[in-house]
């Protein structure tokens, strides 16, 4: 069967889940085409998690319609859970089992043939480059192991939709950059993918985002409509003391917002042009004379700060 | 239901409870600990249990009896005493474990009904040998009763059977709740498989939900009787294997006669085993850990089948309301079927109460067990 390019492989609407007073998820209506990299992101409790549960059949909304892979997933949460592939956020393998137990268990769950699961598990292995450790108990692996681990044992059966749960949390720099080529090959074969990430660059690479707070979506579009949509102007100023930067600009007239993103400070601004001087003119008056300021393209996580309001994701 | 997932899930089972040090400690030592702790203390070839004789007539025919006790070789006189207190005298110092009382007009009264009194007085302080020693006095008795009836019906040429006994009369000092050996010991393969098949069951859900692989487990198509016949899988053999253990111990170190079929015990160990295994499976199923899971299995197996089954308290001693209650208890069944397969030999026409009440509290049970688990969080 060839896959059309445009074909919605999940679809959602009207989607809502509360846990006893607290309203995790309400009302959303999604739309992901097939093979898509989708990004759920959010500050904690926004309901990511919720979502994704929700999408892999295994938490039953109060309220809403859930099509995967044109199955649905609340009426028939069996037959789509032979669609689908979820990677919950705790890792969710047996510890006691090796790499090779957990990945074989999983293929017999899924029903993939004896024979066709020791080649994808050698393929898969090969890949994420775990082969050597085929035998090790899995609760001796890393962070970044364990999660290439359960990514395999999410692909052994070729899913057609992919949910992870911040797959790369807790995971160094060169096992994600190994992950998402993994993430692009996928897409490349027509696998969608549904993701929710805490981490600002791996929100840039997904084709679309969807900006939760408190259990809505805020807005949704691909990244760059995203910062194009983002109110005011970016500047960023550099110095050897961020935080006194910082101190001394937020509040002053024109500033959306100040947020420190390493050694600088990202100042939002209604004005650029009219506002540079009068900004520069209080640091200095703060005694800070090392400061530059210099026009600056808005990253994720400026846009998710100005589009979300004051909650701020990675504050130190 | 589809076997690749049914055998996986079993294999899978079977791995973590190979890997599991108080899993295995659980499946392995508990039989042995149990079959030990039961046996602790017993010599079992006991022999020259010393007696002490305290024949208050003195006549021809009490002599015989005294000397029926000495030439079985399994009771040896230490005292020949002229007293009551001298018999407690001396099982106080531990010079005797076993006394007989002859009374003063023992052969008058044999002659007069053809029927007299013998008092045998045991320490029970070790209640191994005191079984074992009243075992053996029961024999020297049946021993003398066949002298005198064969006597007796040769002096008045009447059938044998019909006349002459003495009566024994076993009394047990120091501890009067004395049951037999042979009684009890049947009745352990109920409390091992009980505490064996509950306690490791009742971790096998709750440890999915504990150690947080259970939302990925319920993502997959695996269904719930998958889930529920894969995970008993290994716990059912592991139950029938301990259950093996515990009989052989029982017949050949033991030696608990064994007159039943073999067939039969092994049809209601394994309805047993699977009742203990769904309780134990719907407690985890409700209970999402480990320790409230076995505390809970604790109190819903062990307690019924030491207390309520007949294992070691007769049912039929128990106050009215209690004795139906009994019926309740699924090891009430089990033992009563043991107890009669190794001492009676009765076959299913002689079980076949017991057993139905298995077959309807396993299906019940199992039933009951299928439905439990829900595939969502
Ligand atoms: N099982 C539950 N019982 C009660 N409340 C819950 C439950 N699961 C989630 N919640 C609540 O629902 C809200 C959304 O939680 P959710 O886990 O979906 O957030 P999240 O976006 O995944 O957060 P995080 O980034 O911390 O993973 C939170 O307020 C949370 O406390
Ligand atoms: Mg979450």
């Amino acid at each position: 069967m060839m896959a059309e390019v445009n074909e919605i492989a999940v679809r959602v609407h009207g989607l809502s889940k509360s846990f006893g007073s607290v309203r995790a998820v309400r009302d959303i209506d999604l739309a992901v085409a097939q093979g898509e990299i989708f990004g759920l992101v959010g500050p904690d409790g926004a309901g990511k998690t919720t979502i994704m549960r929700m999408l892999a059949a295994v938490l039953r909304p109060d309220a809403g319609e859930i099509l995967v892979d044109g199955v649905d997933v609340v009426a028939e949460a069996e037959r789509a859970k032979l669609h689908l592939s979820y990677m919950p956020q705790r890792f969710g393998l047996y510890e006691d089992l090796t790499i090779a137990e957990n990945i074989f268990f999983y293929g017999a769950l899924f029903g993939v043939p004896r024979g066709e699961r020791i080649a994808r598990s050698q393929e898969l292995l090969e890949a994420a480059g775990l082969l050597p450790f085929r035998r090790r108990l899995a609760g001796q692996l890393s962070g970044g192991m364990k999660q290439k681990l359960g990514l395999i044992c999410a692909l052994i059966h070729t899913p057609r939709v992919l949910l992870l749960d911040e797959p790369t949390t807790g995971v160094d720099p060169v096992s994600r950059r190994d992950f998402w080529a993994i993430l692009y090959n996928l897409r490349e074969g027509g696998v969608t993918i549904v993701l929710s990430t805490a981490y600002m660059d791996e929100a840039e690479r997904c084709s679309r985002l969807a900006l939760l707070h408190g259990g809505e979506i805020r807005h949704c579009d691909t990244p760059q409509h995203l910062k194009a949509a983002m109110p005011g102007a970016l500047l960023a100023i550099a110095s050897a003391h961020p935080r006194d930067v910082r101190e001394a600009v937020s509040g002053k007239p024109g500033v959306l917002g100040a947020l420190l993103m390493g050694d600088r400070v990202h100042v939002r601004v209604d004005d650029a042009e009219r506002r540079i001087p009068e900004l520069r003119a209080a640091i200095a008056d703060q005694g800070i004379a090392d400061a530059v300021i210099t026009p600056a393209e808005p990253g994720i996580e400026d846009v998710f700060v100005a589009l979300l309001g004051e909650e701020k994701p990675h504050e130190p | 239901m589809n076997i690749q997932r049914l055998l996986a899930m079993a294999y899978k089972e079977t791995l973590q409870i190979w890997r599991d040090p108080r899993s295995l400690a659980v499946a392995l030592l508990m039989p042995l600990m149990q079959m030990g702790l039961l046996g602790y203390g017993v010599s079992l070839d006991i022999k020259h249990v010393p007696l002490c004789v305290y024949d208050q007539e003195n006549s021809q025919a009490s002599r015989a009896v005294v000397d029926d006790f000495t030439a079985s070789n399994w009771f040896t006189i230490s005292h020949t005493i002229a007293s009551e207190a001298g018999i407690r005298r001396a099982m106080d110092r531990g010079e005797c474990a076993a006394a007989v009382v002859i009374p003063v007009d023992f052969s008058r009264t044999l002659a007069a009904t053809g029927s007299a009194p013998v008092q045998a007085i045991f320490d029970a302080t070790d209640v191994n040998t005191t079984n074992i020693a009243m075992g053996y006095a029961q024999g020297v008795v049946a021993q003398t009763n066949a002298t005198i009836a064969a006597r007796w019906a040769a002096s008045h040429g009447v059938q044998p059977s019909l006349v002459g006994r003495v009566d024994f009369e076993p009394s047990v000092w120091f501890n009067e709740t004395l049951e037999s050996r042979n009684f009890i010991i049947p009745g352990v393969v109920a409390v091992i498989l009980a505490l064996v098949g509950a306690q490791l069951t009742s971790l096998t859900i709750s440890r999915e939900w504990e150690r947080g692989t259970m939302e990925q487990l319920i993502s997959t198509p695996v269904t719930p009787l998958e889930v529920m016949f894969g995970k008993l899988i290994p716990y059912f053999a592991i139950g029938l294997l301990d259950a093996a253990f515990c009989l052989a111990v029982a017949v050949f170190w033991f030696h608990v006669p064994f007159r039943g079929s073999i067939g039969i015990l092994f049809v209601t160990t394994a309805l047993f085993d699977l009742v203990v295994l769904g309780i134990g499976y719907l407690i985890s199923v409700r209970i999402r850990n480990q320790l409230g899971a076995s505390q809970v299995a604790l109190l819903l197996t062990m307690l019924p089948t030491t207390l309520l089954s007949g294992y070691t308290f007769p049912i039929d001693q128990m106050p009215a309301a209690i004795q139906v209650l009994t019926y309740a208890v699924y090891s009430r069944y089990y033992v009563t079927i043991l107890r009669t397969i190794f001492l009676k030999g009765g076959g299913l026409t002689d079980l076949w109460t017991p057993v139905l009440g298995l077959v309807a509290y396993a299906a019940i049970i199992i039933w009951l067990a299928a439905r439990a688990f829900r595939k969502h969080l």
